[in-house]
């Protein structure tokens, strides 16, 4: 018997298996945003249906919504119209809606832990591929199509095949100035942009397990970028913790019956996986990444590394250096940088931000650099002013914005002009993701404020 | 009900670049719209056109010596956002096969729900079938679904491939999963009112 945690709760939402074919999986709670949500609520109107279980789906848009003015109509037409898109359906199947202005608005990634939608033990999908954040909880968190977006509407199951398992153990303990966002760039560069594909992996060791809610949500958001289908932390007290206050969370009885289960959701002693990776967090340093996969990562004090032998390998690394503007054996300290983004479902939470404002602290932004400061949600943004946080940030030259996905895929203003380096606390550095012609370097809070104070790629530990 | 997916003989269309994410597939800006329709123009836009708008002549599309409905891509194809636009795309071009070494997960399923045919070869038949296309673009290549096998009619090399036997009913026969879970909507019910488990 498999008995890992990722078992557990997968072979609770069977409703039943096709045979040689996927599985039909129960989902408990469904996220939708306004991008890859349109046409499957097309096709429930062609089909004449309902949506089957209206209290499971939680709508917000985050994709396209400015950072500024919100209070206003979005200027963009076609932007406008999807996030109207998105507020009709909601309307017309009955579904919850956290709308722009809302106060529980923001990224759909971070308005589900924050408000206890997102569970222990839960099944939980969205059509967005860093669904696998949830998985920070002990839930089986993936992201999905908009044909499957249509499944779960239609019938609250979606057809998948079970994924091969992998536990990937971090041990030891984390050195000064390293955080959740490096350890997760780690891990991605030893396994590679692909290495996880056709796994879910569980995150485990005295590394993971010292971790809080918001680190582990960091770890587990960029899963996908080793091709994972998700990635998921066995719950504990402090994952009890967290949820207990939330809003939608189970109360009194319902509370003491639910954490009795979650107590059993961890991977048995003979639990058996696929693939096992084990890594030690003494040799983490702060990580960047100097290509357009997140798996091109170094430690902070590296060089750009060799090419790979094999010849499309290498091909496809070096056109990767040459959109980069870099070469091999380069160090990045000292690079200039134009822009710095601190924010979206990776780093956009307040943990996130009490990193970068304690750095700046006392310190002042470097002239020529443009920063973005964006919350994952209003009330991200609203613990930032009451820890006082946005005057630390003023004091030294940084602008609050309003919360959204924001210049992490740049459907927004949001956009980083063509040939412009920017050091990013998002997921991904593809080539044109955060603007036309854009590059990117994925690095944590405290690289980002160090690179914003600073104006160049610096050591945040110096 | 869509198009049965039986035999398809076609000329291929190159990328032999590995690691193409959904990103490259059809950026960003382009997935504002609220229907699947013509995002086959904006098929790898960034790599097709400047920034102007005008093609870019050393893209394999913009390359009238390639041409066909079968796409080949370098491993890891369709790696990065979930978009399903990326697939729309493919197939609005008018693709009906992506040839890989290695797919992601996420795009493969995306692939196969709009009824396009992601085939995993081996990274040596990749090699060879990547050979065979630049050194004589004619080459055609036949992937045969009920037989589960793919032939490069230039040198006869022929491979099986996977799929599993579900997926490849529902593309035989041009039905999705929606038709078949609609049809369990009275176990689904069943199945909500039975659970014992504490996410009821």
């Amino acid at each position: 018997m498999a008995n890992t945690l990722f078992d557990k709760i997968w072979d609770a939402h069977v409703v039943t298996d096709i045979k040689g074919g996927p599985s039909q999986l129960y989902i408990d709670r469904h996220y939708c945003h306004e991008v890859t949500s349109p046409q499957a609520f097309d096709g429930l109107r062609t089909r004449g249906l309902k949506v089957f279980r209206p209290e499971r789906t939680i709508c917000s848009p985050d994709h396209n919504i400015p950072t500024v003015n919100q209070d206003k109509p979005i200027v963009d037409e076609v932007s406008r119209n999807q996030v109207e898109t998105l507020l009709r359906n909601a309307s017309e199947f009955g579904l919850t809606l956290f709308g722009l202005g809302h106060p529980k608005n923001g990224i759909i990634h971070v308005i589900g832990p924050e408000n206890g939608l997102t569970l222990p033990g839960y099944t939980i999908v969205c059509g967005d591929s860093h669904t696998s954040t949830h998985g920070a909880f002990g839930a089986v968190a993936f992201g999905i199509g908009t044909s499957e977006v249509e499944m779960v509407l239609a019938s609250q199951c979606i057809l998948q095949p079970k994924p091969k398992t992998m536990r990937i153990t971090v041990n030891g303990k984390l050195k000064p100035g390293v955080t959740a966002k490096d350890i997760a760039l780690y891990i991605i560069a030893k396994m590679t942009t692909g290495g996880a594909t056709g796994y879910f992996v569980e995150y485990a060791g005295d590394a993971i397990k010292a971790l809080s809610m918001e680190e582990r949500m960091t770890v587990c958001n960029l899963s996908i970028e080793m091709g994972a289908r998700g990635g998921l932390i066995a719950p504990d007290e402090t994952t009890f913790e967290y949820v207990r206050t939330r809003e939608y969370a189970p109360k009194g009885e319902q509370w003491d019956k639910a954490v009795a289960y979650w107590r059993t959701l961890y991977s048995g002693d003979d639990a058996v996986f696929d693939r096992e990776v084990l890594f030690d967090a003494a040799d983490i340093e702060p990580r960047l990444t100097y290509g357009t996969n997140p798996g091109m990562g170094i430690g902070i004090t590296e060089t750009i590394p060799e090419p790979p032998a094999d010849e499309t390998a290498k091909a496809s690394y070096m056109k990767s250096l040459e959109y980069m503007g870099f070469e091999v054996g380069q160090s990045l300290i000292g690079t200039p940088v134009d822009y710095v983004f601190l924010g979206s479902c990776t780093n956009g939470r307040i943990e996130d931000f009490r990193a970068f404002a304690g750095y700046v602290k006392g310190k002042h932004k470097a002239p020529g650099i443009t920063a973005w400061l964006v919350p994952g949600s209003w009330a991200v943004r609203k613990q930032i002013e009451a820890e006082g946080l946005d005057k630390v940030l003023n004091e030294a030259g940084f602008e609050l914005r309003q919360p959204g996905c924001s210049a992490c895929l740049a459907m927004n203003d949001d956009k980083v002009p063509a040939g412009k380096l920017a050091v990013s606390t998002s997921n991904r550095n593809f080539e044109g993701r955060q603007g036309p012609g854009a590059r990117t370097i994925l690095a944590g809070p405290l690289v980002a404020a160090a690179a914003a104070v600073s104006g160049v790629i610096t050591d945040p530990r110096k | 009900m869509k198009e049965k997916f039986s035999v398809v003989t076609s000329r291929c269309v190159p990328l032999n670049i590995e690691n193409v994410d959904t990103d490259q597939i059809i950026p960003a800006r382009f997935l504002k719209a609220t229907s699947k329709k013509g995002f086959g123009q904006n098929l790898f836009r960034d790599w097709r056109y400047d920034g102007e708008g005008n093609p870019k002549a050393d893209f394999v599309l913009n390359d009238p010596t390639y041409g066909g409905c079968i796409l080949v891509a370098g491993k890891n194809f369709g790696c990065g956002s979930s978009r399903e636009h990326a697939a729309w795309a493919i197939s609005d071009y008018g693709f009906r096969v992506v040839v890989s070494s290695f797919f992601a997960d996420i795009h493969k399923n995306n692939e196969l729900n709009n009824f396009v045919l992601p085939v995993v070869v081996s990274e040596q038949y990749l090699a060879d079938l990547f050979e065979c296309i630049y050194s004589d673009p004619s080459t055609e290549v036949t992937v045969d679904l009920a037989a589960q096998t793919i032939t490069n009619l230039k040198n006869g090399h022929t491979a099986t491939f996977d799929i599993n036997p579900y997926k490849k009913h529902c593309l035989m026969e041009g039905v999705d999963d929606i038709e078949f879970l609609l049809s369990k909507r009275s176990d689904i019910e069943r199945w909500e009112a039975d659970r014992r488990d504490a996410c009821k």
